[in-house]
């Protein structure tokens, strides 16, 4: 499982109070915690707060990579932060994220292959997010054909089916794990399937427990990566129990350990 | 129409194991040996690099080989069954590459010899052939922890590949082979979840994973040679895709599997229509060995000659371009 830990997000109070008095211990701390909790890479978000997104980013990223060379992935839904951002980050680099608009997809995919970076795609446009699996199904294709053309390959793209909140889009769930069956099969082998999981449970309560069932359903539909919390133990212990029952590893006692400890 | 690309594309290759120390490196070996380095199923090159050959070790006992072993094996090494030197020599002269010293007279059953004894042994055998060593106990976890230590420190430098790592038994090995720079077998009792679990172990107790080899335990032809091959494949698939704690290189013991054969082992009054005895054992060896050099064994231990010369041209013919 490809676990991109959320938690450095200005949406967060502690990080919002170290981006504001730019105190760097916080952050650093939550990098290297978040690896050591079985982390994959790192997501880096200024959040609503900052009033210089850009510098704020560049502070983010320069704090984040004295202590770690896990890859970044720079989140921003603006293509001019994350263009400026990329150039700085010597840890591998991925862009979160791109709408699935076709002229969006050809500058990221170009900026992307450019910089040698990952990139996030979502399966929404100009019209919302698809109501269906098939819609998002197609919306893939759009995103899967672009980067192809752009020369990014599958090993380097994410494709988000994006996941609605429980209770006010009570099909959405299912609706999602029907579309990420259908991307396994978009193409050999098949890109990434992540979801931005702690969105399934937005202002619902018990929201741990959602996340954590709705992770292994997702995983068993295919999902392979997800940006998600790593501090939350049960949640990381849930996801390799969910590889492991979809054969994605060989069993031994300590199942839990030798996938989490960085064996 | 173009041939579909068929190759796999692996993400990670089996560890490089380096066993043995020359002069220049601390030890007074005269060569060493490195295996595993793969990055395919065993010798198939459509899917990558398939890594370093495959190497033979010739087994010899500390003591009781004369005793135990078959007339066949008798006849080969005459007197220097009851002396580990002059064997080591011997196992030389057929063309070992690594000489693996089972410490049989070490078991309570068979002499019980002192961890003193057992280490003289080590040192005998050292001090006879240049070829890198493989310290193999005799499999009684109380005696070996015994052992084992004044073993690992008789060769201390020596850069040995030293057993046996188990499930149940594991400290005292590990210990003594991080203390005096040793290489380690973990075995399991051919099972694949073990083999993984020993090695987190090991590694739990402070050893590098890069420097173990792992003794799945082997089947000889007809006694579950099919399982070791299945158990090889996954291990090897599972390496292959990036799980550190099955990639590393692996030993098999097909002499101790082919001459404890009922058609290794028995007379020809016993096992009348079966051929000749002093070839059936060798056939046993060969035919085991050549099918688990296919399955991914890194290292394959023998007892006669003529299955060393056979499977070495196994090996030339799997290996040449």
């Amino acid at each position: 499982m490809y676990v991109i830990g959320e938690r450095i997000n200005g949406m967060f109070k502690d990080v919002k109070t170290a981006i504001k008095g730019r105190d760097p211990e916080p952050i650093k701390r939550l990098a290297v915690d978040q690896m050591a909790a079985g982390a994959s890479a790192l997501d880096v978000n200024v959040g609503p707060a900052a009033s210089d997104t850009l510098d704020a980013m560049l502070w983010l990223v320069d704090c984040i990579q004295e202590v770690s060379d896990a890859p970044l992935a720079i989140d921003s839904p603006k293509l001019e932060v994350v263009a400026e951002v990329l150039p700085k980050v010597k840890n591998p680099r991925i862009i979160n994220s791109t709408k699935a608009d076709e002229d969006a997809l050809e500058k990221y995919c170009k900026l992307a292959v450019e910089h040698d970076a990952s990139l996030v795609a979502l399966t929404i446009d100009q019209s919302g997010v698809p109501n269906d699996a098939d819609g998002r199904v197609m919306m893939a294709a759009t995103i899967l054909t672009k980067a192809m053309e752009a020369g990014l390959t599958p090993d380097k793209l994410f494709i988000d089916p994006i996941i609605l909140p429980v209770n006010v889009a009570p099909k959405q769930p299912r609706n999602v794990l029907a579309a990420l069956q259908q991307l396994t099969l978009l193409s050999d082998p098949p890109p990434h399937l992540l979801l931005g999981l702690s969105n399934v449970s937005q202002n619902c309560n018990r929201r741990e427990l959602i996340n954590r069932t709705y992770l292994a359903m997702a995983i068993g539909a295919g999902l392979d990566a997800a940006i998600m919390d790593p501090f939350d133990k049960e949640l990381m212990e849930t996801a390799v129990t969910a590889e492991l029952l979809q054969e994605k590893m060989i069993y031994c006692d300590s199942f839990i350990e030798a996938a989490l400890s960085g064996h | 129409m173009p041939v579909p690309d068929v190759a796999e594309k692996w993400s990670t290759k089996i560890n490089e194991v380096t066993i043995g120390a020359t002069e220049a490196e601390g030890g007074s070996r005269s060569s060493t040996i490195t295996v595993g380095g793969a990055g395919s199923l065993p010798f198939l090159r459509l899917d990558g690099d398939i890594g370093r050959r495959p190497a033979i070790a010739v087994e010899i006992w500390d003591a009781a080989a004369d005793d135990m072993w078959p007339d066949a094996l008798n006849e080969v090494y005459g007197d220097a069954l009851s002396d580990p030197a002059k064997a080591a020599a011997k196992a030389v002269e057929f063309g070992a590459d690594l000489i693996s010293l089972k410490l049989m007279g070490t078991h309570p059953d068979y002499g019980d010899r002192s961890p003193q004894q057992a280490a003289d042994a080590v040192k005998a055998v050292l001090g006879a052939a240049g070829v890198p060593l493989v310290i193999w106990p005799c499999g009684v976890p109380e005696k070996d922890n015994d052992v084992v230590p004044a073993c690992t420190q008789a060769a201390k430098g020596e850069n040995c590949l030293v057993g046996l790592a188990t499930e149940k038994n594991y400290r005292t090995v590990t210990a003594s082979c991080l203390a005096d720079g040793h290489k380690l077998i973990c075995e399991s009792p051919l099972d694949i979840n073990i083999a993984k679990q020993t090695n987190v172990l090991a590694s739990d107790a402070g050893f590098p994973l890069t420097d173990i080899v792992i003794h799945p335990t082997t089947g000889g032809l007809g006694y579950g040679l099919e399982y070791v091959y299945s158990i090889l494949e996954r291990s090897r698939l599972a390496g292959l895709s990036g799980d550190k704690l099955l990639q590393q290189p692996v030993i098999l013991d097909c002499a101790h599997e082919a001459w404890r054969s009922k058609e290794g082992k028995s007379s020809e009054e016993d096992l009348p229509g079966f051929g000749t005895a002093a070839e059936r054992g060798t056939i046993w060896e060969v035919l085991t060995a050549t099918n688990l050099l296919q399955a991914g064994g890194d290292i394959i231990v023998l007892r006669h000659p003529e299955a060393v010369a056979s499977v070495r041209g196994a090996i030339d013919s799997l290996c040449a371009e």
